[in-house]
This record gives C-alpha cells, structure tokens and sequence, in this order.
C-alpha cells in the first residue's frame, strides 16, 4: 500500500480514472434523480419506460448525445469553441482531487486542499467565458457574461465562509477539517453550536453561495432557459454538450461533498457507534442528501434577476459572512482562547 | 427577396440604433424561443441587459381566418373560432354565436344559455391555469405549472365527455350547442370547484403568487397606467390589472351573466405599483374564484329538461347588415365585426383579438426594462399567437 | 347619449363631417367624409361630452357595392364613462386609397390600421410605421381584396 501511494506515476492514473468514472457514474444518478425527485414534486411519473422505474434512461440519454452529430456552426471561434468544453469539465474534474474519502485516505491530501478547491474551480468561469464567446451568438455570449459575473461576485462570500471554517480547524487541509469533527454529530461545524456557533451562519451563506457558484436555481441565469434559450452552451451539441452537462452533475456533487467536509463532518459517521460504515459511504450519502436539496429547491423557487442576484451577493452574502468571520474569529479568540 | 425589403425585414424601419450611452445591440427572441408562447419574434434593442425598444413581429402563425370566412357559412365557421385563441375555444365559439344570434335576431334557450355560461366559465379558469403556469415557468418557477396543468387537466377531461374534444371544442353552434350534458357532467364539474377553490389557497398561493422571488420579480415591473391600457385597446385581465373596473360580462352583458352574483376583480397594487406583473397575475387568481362561484350558481339553477339544439337553424343566414358584437374571453375583449349582404357567407369578417392589441402595448410598458423582466412582461400580458396572427 | 343625441352633437360641432347616419344598423354607425376624419377624431375622444376612449375596432373592408369598388375603413368606438357606442365609416376609392391616420388619437389604431393596410390595402397618411403586419414584408397584393388571386410563388418556393 504504502508503495502504491508513494509512487505519484502509479497513484495518479488509477485515481483519475476513478474519478472519471464517479463523475461519469455521478452524472447518471444526479440526472436519474433529479428527473425522480422532480416527477415527485410535481405529480408525475418521471421516466418509467426503460428498465424498473426506467433506471436505465439516463444511460440511454448519455448514448443517444454521443452518438448525436458535433455540429459547429459557421462563424464560429472554432478553436476556443472547442476549448471550452474541456476546460470546464477539466476544471470540475480536479476539484475532486482533494476529497477526504476516509480517515487518512483521500487523492491527494494536499496541506492547502481548500485553497487549492476555491482556485481550480474558479476555472470554470473562464470555460464559460470561453464557450460564450466563441459561440458567436448574442444569447451565449448573454450567458457567458452572467455566468462570469456570477462567478466572479459569488466566490467572495464562499470564500469567506470557507475561510471562518479553516480558522476554526486551524488548517487547510480538507483531511484535517475532517478529523477535527469527529465525535458525532453535535461536533460538525455545521451543526455545533457549542465549538463555534458563526461557524451555522457561515454554513447558510457557503450553501446558498455554493448553489451561485454551481449556477443552479435560484441562480441559474447564465443558462436560464426561458429568458436565455440555453445560455452560454446554446450551439454546443452531441460530446461537446455532455461535456458541459457531466461538468454540471459534477458541480453539483462536489459542491455537496465540499459542504459535508467543511460542515457536516464529511467521512465522519452521525454517531461514533457507526463507524463500521466506510467513510466514503457516509461522504458520499451527505453529498447527495446537498444534491436533492438543490434539486428539491430548483422545484420550489422561481429565478432572480440579474441586479437582484448581485444585490443579494453584495449586499446581502458579503457583509454576512463577513459578521460570520470576525464575530467567529473572536469567539475563537475569547472562548476558547 | 428585394433588396429594400430584405433591408426593411432585418432592421425594420423606425426604431434608433443609438442610445444615450452610444451603440445599441439588435436582439431577436425569437421566432424559435422558450419563452415567447408561440411563433413571435420580438426585435429587441438592447443596451447591456437593458432593454431600450422592443418591436414585436408577428404573422408568423397567420391562416387566413378571414379570408376563409368570406367563403364558409357561419356554422362552418365556428370550427375555425376554436382555432385563433386555442387555449379558450369555448369562448371564442360563444363570441361567434353571440354575434351570429344577435344578427339574425335568434333567442336560445334558456338550458343551452346556462351551459354556455357554464363551459365559458370552466374555460376561463383552464385558460388562466395555462397562463399562469407558463407565467412562472418563464420566470424558472417550474412546479406550480405542473400543478396548473393538472388542475387543468379536470377542467379538459369534463370537456372531453361532453363534445369529445380535449381542445378544439366546437361545441357552441349558432342557436345552440353540439351536444348536452351527461347525467353526471353537474356532479363532475361540483367536484371540481370543490376541489380547485382548495388548490389556489393551499398550493398556487403559497407557492407562487407570494413567493418572495416571484414578488420580486414581478412587482413595479412592465407599469401599465389606465390611461397607456386604454389607449392601446388593452382589455381582460391586463386592464383589470392597471386598476380599471371593467369588464364586457357586466358593463356590456351578453348571454345571462347579469344574473348571477359575482364581482370583477381589479388590481390593487399590493406588491408594488398599480398594473405591475404582479397585479395583472394576481387579477388572474381571483378570477379563476370569481369563475368558479358563477359556475356554481349556474350549475345550481340551471334548467335540465329540453333539447340543446331544437333552435339551431337548419340554415344560417346572416340578414343584410353589419355588426360589432364583443364578449369576454379570458384574454379580454374579443370582438367580431360581420358585414353581411344577406347571402350564405359573411362578406367580410375582421376579428378584433384581445392578444393583438394587448401585445401591442409591450413596447411602451417596457422600455428600460432588463431582458429577464421582458419575459415577465411578456408571460403577464398572457398573448396566445394563434389569435394575434388568426 | 343614445345614437341620434350623438349625430346631433356631431353634427352641431363639425357640420361637413358627417355624411349618412344608420341608426337601424344592428350597430348603428356613421357615414365621414375622408377629410373630416383627422379632425373628428380627436374631438370624439377629447370631447367630455363623448368622451370615447377606447377604439373597440379598426376594420378595413373591401366592399364591390352598386357605385364600384369601395374600401372601407371602420372604426367603433366606445365610451366606458357614458356607455355609448359609435361606428364610424369612411369610404374610400379602391384608386385612391388614402385616409388619415387616428394612430395618434388612439394608439391601438397603429396595429389596427397595419392590419388594414395589409389586408386591403388602405394607405393610412400621418401613420408612424406603415408596414405589413401579418403578411411578410415582400409580400404582393391584398389578400382580403375581392379580385385578390394567390401568387403561384413565393420567393420561388411554391404556394399550393
């Protein structure tokens, strides 16, 4: 074990292929649900044709777009057109570089992993850009600069609430946030009002903040699809549009994975009885618990607007998470001293 | 294409290029847009995401309604009523027999004049479910237009045992209707008002109507004043929205609706200014109340014995003349102008759709408007193509 | 005011307006004189005794009567504070097809009066935008014409 893990030539494939894999993987049940979970909310069935409970036609939907023709339109910027795709799918691909799976076991325990999280990710926005742009289409590029706007003014909030928990853990290594929630439930930052009680605050303005930054509803304007038709990936079609599409689910996950380890103890089980279940497991099942509560929130909540999202960002977000830190940073000071 | 005309389609002719802050970008939402309900092409100049001038352009959904009636008899006709305002067949068919009746001086029964009400009035309701389910999904609010359909979906499959039509009903026929009620159609449609008047308070209201975002998007935004809604031939719920006590089931009373209790509900401007989005959808809401008490009372006193179609002509002819007869549709003011020389078909008939003049007005409601709020304005205005461009 | 009370207050203030008056009509309407519309009109709704405020309709109509080829342009016009209702008529010759614009009166009138230019081919003066509206732009002829023939093409793309 310990060879396999030194040699960075070995270690490295294998976890980007398992990566691949869980983002692929990742991409059909987040669909799969959210076609469900939705069908639920609203009265319906969802798919019910292919497979028990048509488990098998999000599988069939990702065979039909990649046997579907790659069209690039005339006038279009075809080198960055091409780009673009890679780059967000590189970029949301990375993040999961850093997952603490377990105690001890993650991908790359990196001592600067939630710095590293908040830079790669950031990426994304330039993807977007990209594709809007060279798309040669005014409702793209729409979507693009909203997108980056968002992007950019979210990440100051996010970071912000991030920032209140690694001072709290005293480090910025995701692996380290983790075992400093041990103990059961009432130790997660999230929830422990007794270890720091802003760090709850700084919980609501990360989720929130984090629903921008993975553009969905309520803040899903850069591809609103009734105001913009498709946003900044309206003339991508066939590999180049599951790109975005698997780019999305993944968003989607690693944002729930980066608040389980941040706020709900990530690999840590609810009581320290349970710790028969693997790490992972539990990881994995809080991330998804984040995954419905988008989906069920996309269902409730119509959309904001474009001032009305930066208002909330600057107006709201921002000062708020900044009371979130210093008062939290006192706390740390004064209290626990 | 000629060259000034080709010029003419891509530019149009009299809207600036320039804004105050320099150059302004050409827009086109649509034809093929999510959010335009039908085959519409608005010409936006935008500045940003600002909005400095719409023109609408429309014709693309046009099948000579008019031209086909100067060639078919008016029970002919009535099949290409149901076809302008899809969504409101029913009361499109009764405008037609309204006006036809008026002409030839026809008294119907008082059974069939109940049902009328009776179906118009479910009609309406259906037709608002779809505008304000539609009104949320194009502000990204997707459930409650699932809910709306569902409800909507009672209102169709009641229809349906009726005249055997989901859509296109062609159930009002000049002096009387296609087909009576089934023994169980009252107790159907009992079960339904119950039901719905539930459904608003306990789902559309909470989830919707006062739903913070959807209030923020909707309040103080396309500001519609009495006197911009009157001078733009504006009518229905979008009149009523900007405050104006009006309405063509009261102030010019057509069928029997002066004999039931009901009351016409107009905008108030609780959420924000007076004829904002808002007002215009929550007009909706209460009106789909406002239906449902007409439909009970009509359903309570209404006459069951006698034959739906012992009045209907075997031959309609229009006596020599012309006329303007309008009734009330869920969009507003429909109005048939006839002109008949006393032969088998009209000599011209113009249609007056409450959708062409309410989309007329968007221009001047939203200047210096954000693009998201253009699809607000456009979703309150509740515009059905088919009607506009006939 | 009922349809007589109304000709006659007309009548009084603008004697060359009105030409015929139909009162047996099912909606009883006014015969103008072309000239007279660009004054009328702002009178009918300016007038607190008229008080129109609402265009209900705008028609364009081709009508082959006994003198010849005429086109009509029908306005009806309601009150909403008095409840009274007017159709007004002018008729105009299919060679001169020309009348005065109430856009400016009445703002729904610029759809309406798009519509009517189109379809029949009424030339509206003092209208801010006259262009076709359901038609395309290219389009040729007046398809609401009595002699109106459809076009074989369209474009070169056949029209069957």
């Amino acid at each position: 074990m310990d060879f396999l893990m030194g040699n960075i030539w070995l270690w490295g494939p294998i976890t980007a292929v398992v990566i691949a894999a869980v983002i692929t993987v990742n991409a059909l049940v987040s669909v799969y649900l959210e076609r469900k979970v939705s069908a639920w909310m609203q009265n319906r069935l969802g798919p019910m044709e292919n497979g028990p409970q048509g488990i098998f036609q999000t599988l069939i939907d990702a065979v039909k777009l990649i046997l579907k023709e790659d069209i690039i339109a005339r006038g279009i910027d075809r080198p960055l057109f091409k780009m673009a795709p890679y780059i967000v799918f590189g970029a949301s691909f990375a993040v999961f570089a850093v997952t603490p799976l377990a105690e001890g076991v993650s991908p790359a325990d990196l001592d600067v992993g939630v710095f590293y999280v908040l830079a790669i990710s950031s990426f994304v926005a330039v993807g977007i850009m990209m594709a809007g742009w060279s798309s040669n289409n005014k409702w793209s590029l729409y979507g693009a600069l909203r997108g980056v706007a968002q992007a950019v003014s979210y990440e100051v909030p996010l970071s912000l609430a991030v920032l209140t928990v690694v001072m709290a853990a005293g480090s910025m290594s995701l692996q380290t946030v983790c075992v400093e929630q041990g103990g059961g439930f009432w130790n997660w930052n999230g929830l422990a009002l007794h270890k720091n009680p802003f760090l709850v605050g700084s919980f609501l303005i990360y989720f929130i903040a984090s629903l921008a930054e993975v553009n969905r509803t309520p803040f899903d304007l850069p591809e609103a699809e009734s105001e913009l038709v498709g946003g900044y990936h309206t003339e991508y079609s066939g590999m180049r549009f599951a790109l975005f599409f698997l780019a999305e689910y993944a968003n989607m996950l690693a944002a729930g994975i980066l608040a389980s380890v941040l706020f709900l103890g990530g690999w840590q089980p609810l009581l320290p009885a349970l710790d028969f279940v693997p790490g992972p497991l539990w990881l994995f099942g809080k991330a998804y618990f984040f995954v419905v509560l988008q989906i069920w929130i996309r269902m409730t909540l119509p959309r904001l607007r474009v001032d009305q999202l930066m208002y909330v960002c600057w107006k709201v977000l921002v000062p708020g998470a900044l009371a979130m830190l210093v008062l939290g940073g006192l706390w740390q000071l004064m209290i626990k001293g | 294409m000629h060259m000034e005309s080709r010029e003419l389609f891509l530019h149009g002719s009299r809207v600036p290029d320039t804004g105050p802050d320099g150059e302004l970008m050409t827009l086109n939402m649509g034809p093929q847009h999510p959010s335009t309900h039908g085959v519409l092409r608005l010409e936006l100049k935008t500045d940003g995401e600002e909005v400095a001038h719409i023109r609408p352009h429309i014709g693309y959904l046009h099948r000579c309604f008019e031209k086909y009636c100067e060639k078919l008899t008016p029970p002919q006709i009535v099949p290409y009523t149901d076809r302008m305002d899809y969504l409101g067949s029913m009361n499109n068919n009764l405008g037609w027999a309204v006006a036809c009746e008026r002409m030839m001086g026809l008294e119907v029964p008082e059974k069939v004049e109940y049902m009328r009400v009776i179906v118009a009035e479910l009609n309406r309701i259906a037709s608002h479910l779809v505008a304000i389910g539609t009104f949320g999904l194009d502000m990204g609010a997707l459930t409650p237009y699932f809910y709306c359909f569902r409800d909507r979906e009672m209102i169709l499959d009641i229809f349906e045992e009726i005249c055997g039509a989901r859509l296109l009903y062609n159930y009002i026929w000049v002096g009387g209707l296609s087909h009576d009620f089934l023994e169980d159609t009252d107790d159907k449609i009992l079960r339904f008002c119950d039901h719905f008047e539930k459904r608003i308070d306990n789902e559309l209201n909470p989830l919707l109507t006062f739903n913070k975002i959807f209030v923020n998007r909707s309040a103080n935004v396309g500001v519609m004043t009495p006197e911009q809604a009157w001078s733009w031939g504006v009518s229905g719920p979008s009149l009523r929205g900007s405050g104006v006590d009006f309405d063509l089931r009261r102030d010019d009373p057509y069928s029997i609706y002066d004999r039931f209790q009901w009351k016409v509900c107009v905008g108030e401007g609780l959420m924000g200014a007076v004829g904002d989005c808002w007002d215009r959808h929550w007009v909706k809401v209460l009106e789909m109340k406002e239906s449902v008490k007409i439909i009970r009372q009509a359903v309570a006193s209404r006459p069951k014995e006698g034959d739906v179609k012992e009045k209907v002509p075997a031959r309609v002819k229009l006596p020599a003349g012309e006329i303007y007869c309008r009734t009330e549709t869920p969009r507003g003011e429909l109005g048939y102008y006839i002109v008949s020389n006393g032969g088998n078909q009209p000599e011209r008939v113009k249609v007056r759709p409450p959708a062409f003049c309410n989309l007329s007005v968007i221009d001047e409601i939203s200047r210096g408007a954000l693009i998201g709020d253009v699809v607000a304005i456009l979703g309150s205005l509740d515009i059905v193509l088919g009607e506009i461009d006939r | 005011m009922d349809f007589a009370a109304l000709v006659q207050h007309l009548r009084a203030a603008l004697p060359e307006a009105v030409l015929e008056e139909h009162p047996e009509a099912f909606s009883p309407w006014i015969l103008v004189r072309r000239e007279a519309l660009a004054e009328l009109a702002p009178l009918l709704r300016d007038d607190p005794a008229l008080d129109f405020n609402q265009l209900m309709c705008l028609s364009g109509a081709h009508a082959p009567g006994p003198e010849g080829e005429r086109l009509w342009s029908v306005l009806h016009l309601y009150s909403t504070r008095h409840g009274h209702k007017l159709g007004l008529k002018v008729v105009l010759d299919v060679a001169d097809p020309a009348c005065p614009s109430v856009a400016g009166v009445w703002a729904t009138a610029d759809w309406h009066e798009r519509e009517a230019y189109d379809m029949v081919g009424i030339t509206y003066t003092g209208h801010p935008d006259l262009r076709r509206i359901l038609c395309p732009d290219d389009w040729q002829g007046h398809p609401l014409r009595k002699d109106y023939v459809a076009p074989a093409t369209y474009n070169g793309m056949p029209l069957d």
